[in-house]
């Protein structure tokens, strides 16, 4: 869409015609693409990106095709093919997710979109859910991509149906980068019909599709060339708001998210919000720097711009004032801003003379991984863990996880452990949607490499911690249509493992003999601890199961087991909580009866429990 | 819940008047997220501009759940920065004493369930007279504090009416009573979010927090955990008979407090500190090899 039918239909009237929903980022931003046109879309879920394609999944399939990838690179591949055969494509991930994928990024930056091609990125500032908070713009800096960095939901929409028109124009891959405050804050937005252009048809010129060195040393200077063009762009689209301001003792830098910050904490100061940190818009920077007394950057996590503003010579405030860590808050924008002498400090909220209870994350009730962690706390193995629910593993009770990495990273890590030579045995733990994703090929070259090591596959036949989404081992797609099945066994069979067994978690007793005889085992052994998530695509309720209290001595040997449904009654044994069990939330998985010394743990049902 | 369509958030003409501030809080599974879609639908109807910002990620592991509401003529932050709440609606105690000081200082309305859920992280310590980490702060002391404001068995109401579930329902009717819009609207709000099925029964639980009046003072229950008496001191400790032990490794794996190892082919005691004295390794030891002392201190 060309900038002036854009402002057109930023116009009231166009848009009291449009119709309103109440959305949240993700929901918008998947509402954009499909007002764009795209046609193929991919992603792996990822905290906090995941609606984003289960909302594609949700408008007609004939309109778009939605599916969930094995990992995030298969993701942006499968939107890169969708870009080389001429339609509009995006891949959507989240920020660690784009690690993943980045190979085929650099990449696709010097062959350059052919059908629009964008890739959603969110980032997590704060660490709400993920292992860190890498800051996204700097690798769009890195990779020579464009970013546009929308502020709510109504931006989402906009900006993503404007990265596709951005992709064409430029023949680059656009990122759109939001963070998690964008992807789940919801408000109203007017949306608008789709519209789909016509097909490009394949792209056809190998001269740019075929990254050989040839090819690649020719292409990098157009990638320069666009930079300039890119910047030129991000200074005249309408996408880049000055707002005048009435306090010109300073002029605010922003984009994204922060503008909202920085308009609620300071309205009177001059706002120049930029579509994107990147390429920065040098020609908008410079006339504003020159309207305004100082210039202050306000930006979320790294000084991506505040430094690139600095290196055209415009001295530039940022974080000395801001803090680079977590994210921002209009309590903390004031603060800088008092500090930068501009404003008032504000007043000082008292502290709580309350210290808040702590209340980590818990594994739930009977949750399959309990067992599992129990068996492998007796075993006494170094043990790689992984990402996903399992990680909370390492934490007290089951504290029986040595390392997390990220996605992946266990079977590898493992790997090393054994050949460095460890007094224990090494067992890589790894469920099985981060198995699909990126297991494969360590578990390959640990068999390659004749790796002492044991692979538990904490199979709970769904992606859990992302809220149950389904991949090639739950025989469903994203559109829940039926899907074929990855066998995991008969898989670790014909890469070369021999000793494979797959057994029931909550058979503690089995788990742990299987256990101890696979980390005797010579090479590597595999062993699939397989048992639905009792939460997703079903929640499991089964009979609870009761604390005989005559017979409780107080060991608490069930507290182990770290279930939220246990916890102290109100008797005591020789001074010590006896434990009772919340028939509510107790699914009857059996594991505290199993561990009970004094068999005083129960079935309900047989009215052996008073 | 199903989705929103075009007809719920049709506004309603309705002069408006003043924003708010909503911070709803609780644990997850306990429907924070329905109190907080009510109040944005409502204030959508009512004309106001409206975002609702919530965490996901962890909420479904027993975590902290908490959302966001903000109406007003214009929103920006998407956030409730801290002491600017101009409500806290909380689902259960300790999240309720968590969130305290994002409420408005003299001004702010603090509403909140006495429902406790006990992590099991509070109950972590096997020694004798250990006392909860549950919070200790009363309803009495925290309600008085505040300019405004209610602490209330929403879950018990809510299970008399027959469903625990529709406590958070109960919550908002009691929030109703501030943000005073008509009964009716509310009720049509309620039934454009809940299942069809749960309509009656939220309805019922919203009448019933709208009209809840305080209990007389007595009648607040004790809501503090119970804290055990003080208890003489006592010699607990843990010893191994190594001649007769086999190294089985029974009693390291069954160990609740990890105070035991195995040190080459035996059992030894790593950390003699640790032990509570409960004796299961005493009892499981299939020859007899372990003693655990558990016994008064001599005068």
């Amino acid at each position: 869409m060309s900038t002036e039918a854009l402002a057109q239909e930023r116009d009231a009237d166009a848009r009291s015609r449009a119709e309103a929903f109440p959305f949240t980022g993700n929901e918008a931003i998947a509402r954009g693409a499909w007002e764009a046109g795209v046609r193929v879309a991919a992603a792996y879920p990822g905290t906090p990106s995941t609606e984003i394609l289960e909302t594609l999944a949700e408008y007609d399939p004939t309109d778009v095709t939605a599916q969930w990838s094995t990992n995030e690179k298969v993701a942006l591949d499968t939107a890169i093919g969708a870009s080389f055969a001429g339609v509009r494509a995006l891949a959507a991930m989240k920020h660690v997710g784009l690690n993943v994928a980045a190979d085929s990024l650099m990449s696709m930056s010097y062959i350059g979109a052919h059908g629009g091609l964008v890739v959603v990125v969110c980032d997590d500032p704060g660490i709400h859910s993920s292992q860190n908070e890498q800051d996204t713009r700097l690798f769009c800096r890195l990779a020579g991509v464009p970013v546009l960095e929308p502020a709510d939901a109504q931006e989402a929409l906009e900006f993503t149906r404007i990265a596709f028109d951005l992709s064409e124009q430029f023949e680059t891959p656009v990122i759109l980068r939001g963070t998690t405050r964008l992807s789940h804050t919801r408000s109203v937005v007017r949306a608008g019909p789709r519209r789909v252009p016509p097909s490009r048809g394949f792209i056809g010129d190998h001269t740019r599709t075929v990254t050989i060195p040839a090819n690649a040393r020719r292409l990098h200077p157009k990638v320069i060339a666009r930079e300039a063009a890119l910047s030129r762009w991000m200074s005249e689209t309408p996408l880049t708001q000055h707002d005048a301001g009435s306090d010109r003792r300073c002029g605010i830098v922003t984009s994204g998210l922060a503008y909202l910050y920085v308009k609620e904490a300071a309205p009177a100061f001059p706002v120049l919000k930029l579509a994107g940190s990147y390429p920065l818009a040098v020609d908008a920077i410079r006339d504003f720097a020159a309207s305004v007394e100082r210039v202050i950057v306000v930006e979320e996590l790294e000084p991506a711009l505040e430094q690139a503003i600095r290196a055209i010579d415009i001295p530039a405030e940022g974080k000395s004032l801001f803090p680079r860590l977590g994210e921002l808050s209009v309590e903390l924008l004031r603060e800088g801003l008092a500090k930068a002498g501009l404003m008032e400090a504000p007043a000082p909220v008292a502290p709580l003379d309350i210290t808040p209870m702590a209340r980590p994350p818990v594994l739930c009730s009977g949750c399959p991984h309990t067992a599992s962690f129990l068996a492998l706390r007796s075993i006494g193995a170094h043990v790689a863990g992984d990402i996903g629910c399992y990680t909370l593993a390492a934490i007290d009770p089951l504290r029986s996880m040595d390392t997390c990495v990220c996605m992946g990273a266990s079977i590898g890590n493992a790997i090393g452990m054994a050949k460095a030579g460890c007094d224990k045995p090494v067992v890589a733990t790894i469920g099985d949607s981060t198995f699909l994703h990126s297991g494969i090929p360590p578990l390959i070259d640990a068999v390659y490499n004749k790796a002492d090591i044991t692979v538990l596959i904490l199979d709970n036949h769904i992606t859990a911690m992302t809220g149950g989404q389904d991949h090639p081992g739950t025989g469903r797609d994203l559109r829940g249509d039926a899907a074929p099945r990855v066998d995991t066994a008969a898989l670790c069979r014909a890469i070369g493992i021999e000793w494979v067994r797959v057994i029931d978690p909550y058979e503690v007793g089995r788990l742990l003999q299987t256990l101890r005889e696979a980390t005797a085992h010579h090479g590597v052994s595999v062993v699939i601890a397989s048992r639905p998530c009792v939460l997703d695509p079903v929640k499991i309720k089964g009979a609870p199961v009761a604390v005989r209290a005559a017979g409780c001595i107080a060991c608490q040997s069930c507290m182990n087991l770290g279930c939220p449904s246990i916890t102290w009654s109100g008797e005591l044994f020789e001074g010590r909580h006896k434990v009772t069990i919340d028939a509510a939330t107790c699914i009857g998985c059996t594991l505290c009866a199993q561990v009970c010394p004094t068999d005083c743990i129960q079935p309900v049902a047989t009215g052996a429990v008073q | 819940m199903r989705p929103l369509s075009q007809d719920d958030i049709a506004p309603t003409p309705w002069p408006v008047t003043t924003g708010m501030n909503i911070l709803v809080v609780g644990v997850g599974g306990q429907g924070v997220l329905m109190i907080s879609k009510a109040l944005a639908l409502m204030a959508q109807r009512r004309g106001f501009a409206v975002k609702q910002s919530e965490v996901h990620g962890m909420a479904k592991r027993g975590g902290i759940v908490f959302s966001h509401v903000r109406f007003a003529e214009q929103v920006w932050s998407p956030t409730i920065t801290r002491g600017e709440a101009d409500m806290l609606v909380a689902l259960e105690w300790a999240e309720a004493l968590r969130w305290l000081d994002h409420l408005r200082p003299g001004r702010g309305v603090f509403i909140a369930d006495t429902r406790q859920i006990v992590p099991p992280f509070a109950c972590r310590s096997r020694k004798r007279g250990a006392p909860s980490g549950y919070a200790r702060e009363t309803p009495a002391e925290i309600v008085g504090r505040h300019a405004d404001g209610c602490a209330l068995d929403a879950t018990g109401i809510a299970t008399a009416l027959g469903d625990s579930r529709a406590a958070n329902t109960v919550l908002l009717g009691r929030l109703s009573a501030w943000l005073d819009y008509p009964v009716a609207e509310w009720h049509d709000v309620i039934a454009a979010i809940v299942p069809k099925g749960t309509r009656e029964i939220n309805r019922k639980a919203f009448d019933a927090g709208r009209g809840w009046t305080p209990p007389a003072p007595d009648a607040d229950p004790d809501l503090v955990a119970a804290v055990p008496d003080a208890l003489p001191d006592r010699h607990v400790g843990v010893a191994i008979e190594a001649a007769w032990c086999k190294g089985c490794g029974i009693c390291v794996k069954l160990c609740p407090e990890r105070c035991l190892a195995m040190d080459g082919p035996k059992a030894i005691v790593a950390t003699p500190s640790a032990c509570t004295g409960c004796r299961v390794c005493e009892w499981l030891c299939p020859d007899f090899a372990v003693t655990v002392r558990n016994e008064g201190v001599p005068a």
